[in-house]
């Protein structure tokens, strides 16, 4: 009862902090962020994606709405919206593969909401976004006839994949496309450290809407997970110091 | 207001389930339980529209003016001959049990085996890629822990120094795990946040 309650006590104070920084004048401004050069080259392929009328591939994962690994599709989605907004109006608008059911539909809403908010809506093609492999190697087998046929020119895949995400970032390099990739799964990361051209590590994942500039709560969400993981490194360094001295 | 309905209804069901997991209240885990079991209901319709949308997708390539995939013609071939086969068999019965195993297992297989040539391949391509020290890191310590992993030094066990050097060696990449995941736990945390806060409604469509 008491975990549970400073729980829900620590989740609701970070909300508030997400809140409150979301606040700070200005915030939407990008030089709160560390530079990291994946996001600068992420950005210029997406201009190089407009200009040259190639399309964009962008692959969500294979996790289950249901599942605890969704977040990093959550992600991936929020970036599709943006990703979709910035080119979608374009001769080639991108593409979405999924590995889920729940998230195919999802990325159908979110390439949707782009055409809204684009005052396009008529332009919009359920049929760019879809499911292609309800298993880990149906989804990757089914996914890769895609970036030989579309005239692909970056693949940013964003959301939870196994090594065999391999194939599909190797596919890509044949055709000399640019691919970003990041994942919450390890093996996934560790796979992708190899074979993709701008891998993300860690929570790095989690910074993409921030630097997408999707919006002040993002950065600010940003801010609270530094404060987080500060406090998590401290309450670790204290818990070993006081091991050591048999204290605790 | 971007589908404010929706929103309403995505903040309220999070926080409804998030309060009936930390908080011992009865009604508070019976209407989460509830939630979380229309969760699973629409997550398995979410499937089936997805999968008659993939078969729609590929009819459309296969009867294309321009372009036309014949692979598309495999796919639906052997997706209506696993649906009746399913449908007139059961998916719980032996034959067509064995039937899926025998073709599915060994495709995943020989895909396991590009798999492996594609790693090694992007592994001695990593250091045309990367320059500086990180690539020559990645590559040491995946061969250490691979000699370490596969029990080729557990007969150097008996010396204590070295039992003691691969102990604390086999600790680092479990240091290192635990590391990234922490990073992992605390952005699925705001994410997770950022959804009940309504920044991200990938449902707005």
């Amino acid at each position: 009862m008491m975990y549970g309650i400073l729980a829900l006590i620590i989740i609701f104070a970070c909300a508030g902090l997400i809140v409150m920084f979301g606040l700070i004048p200005g915030l939407r401004n990008t030089t709160y962020l560390r530079s990291i050069p994946a996001f600068e080259r992420l950005r210029r392929a997406l201009g190089e994606s407009v200009e040259k009328g190639t399309r964009l591939h962008v692959s969500l994962g294979k996790s289950s709405l249901i599942q605890s690994t969704n977040t990093s599709a959550l992600v991936g989605l929020t970036a599709l919206e943006h990703v979709s907004l910035y080119s979608g109006t374009s001769d080639r608008p991108p593409i979405v593969s999924s590995g889920d059911g729940g998230l195919a539909l999802l990325s159908q809403d979110a390439q949707r909401a782009a055409y809204r908010i684009s005052d396009a809506l008529e332009s919009y093609n359920p049929d760019r976004a879809m499911m292609t492999g309800p298993t880990p190697f149906s989804y990757i087998a089914g996914a890769l006839p895609l970036t030989d046929i579309e005239n692909i020119s970056a693949h940013i895949l964003l959301g939870n994949f196994g090594p065999e995400v391999v194939l599909l970032t190797e596919s890509g390099e044949m055709l000399s496309a640019y691919t970003f990739a990041g994942s919450d799964s390890l093996p996934a990361q560790a796979a992708l450290y190899a074979s993709a051209q701008e891998p993300l590590l860690g929570e790095e994942l989690y910074a993409v809407p921030a630097y997408l500039e999707c919006g002040r709560l993002h950065i600010a969400s940003l801010m609270v997970q530094d404060i987080l993981r500060w406090t998590v490194i401290v309450t670790l360094a204290a818990g070993a110091v006081l091991k050591l001295a048999g204290i605790l | 207001m971007r589908a404010p309905l929706s929103t309403a209804i995505a903040i309220a069901a999070g926080i409804v389930v998030l309060l009936g997991y930390f908080l011992p209240v009865p009604e508070l885990k019976m209407i989460r339980s509830m939630l979380i079991d229309w969760a699973v209901i629409v997550a398995g319709i979410a499937g089936l529209i997805a999968i008659i949308h993939l078969v729609k997708v590929h009819i459309k390539k296969l009867s294309s003016e321009q372009n036309r995939d014949y692979y598309s013609l495999i796919t639906l071939i052997a997706f209506f001959f696993t649906l009746a086969a399913g449908l007139l068999l059961s998916p719980s019965d032996q034959r067509f049990q064995q039937v899926v195993t025998s073709i599915q297992v060994p495709v995943e297989a020989s895909l396991m085996g590009v798999l492996a040539i594609s790693l090694t391949y992007a592994s001695i391509r990593l250091f045309q890629r990367r320059k500086g020290w990180m690539p020559i890191i990645f590559a040491v310590s995946a061969v250490v822990f691979l000699i370490l992993a596969s029990g080729f030094l557990s007969i150097a066990d008996q010396v204590p120094l070295v039992k003691t050097l691969m102990s604390a060696l086999n600790m680092l990449p479990v240091a290192g795990a635990r590391g990234i995941l922490l990073g992992i736990a605390l952005g699925s945390l705001t994410t997770g946040l950022r959804i009940l806060l309504a920044a991200d409604r990938p449902y707005s469509g």
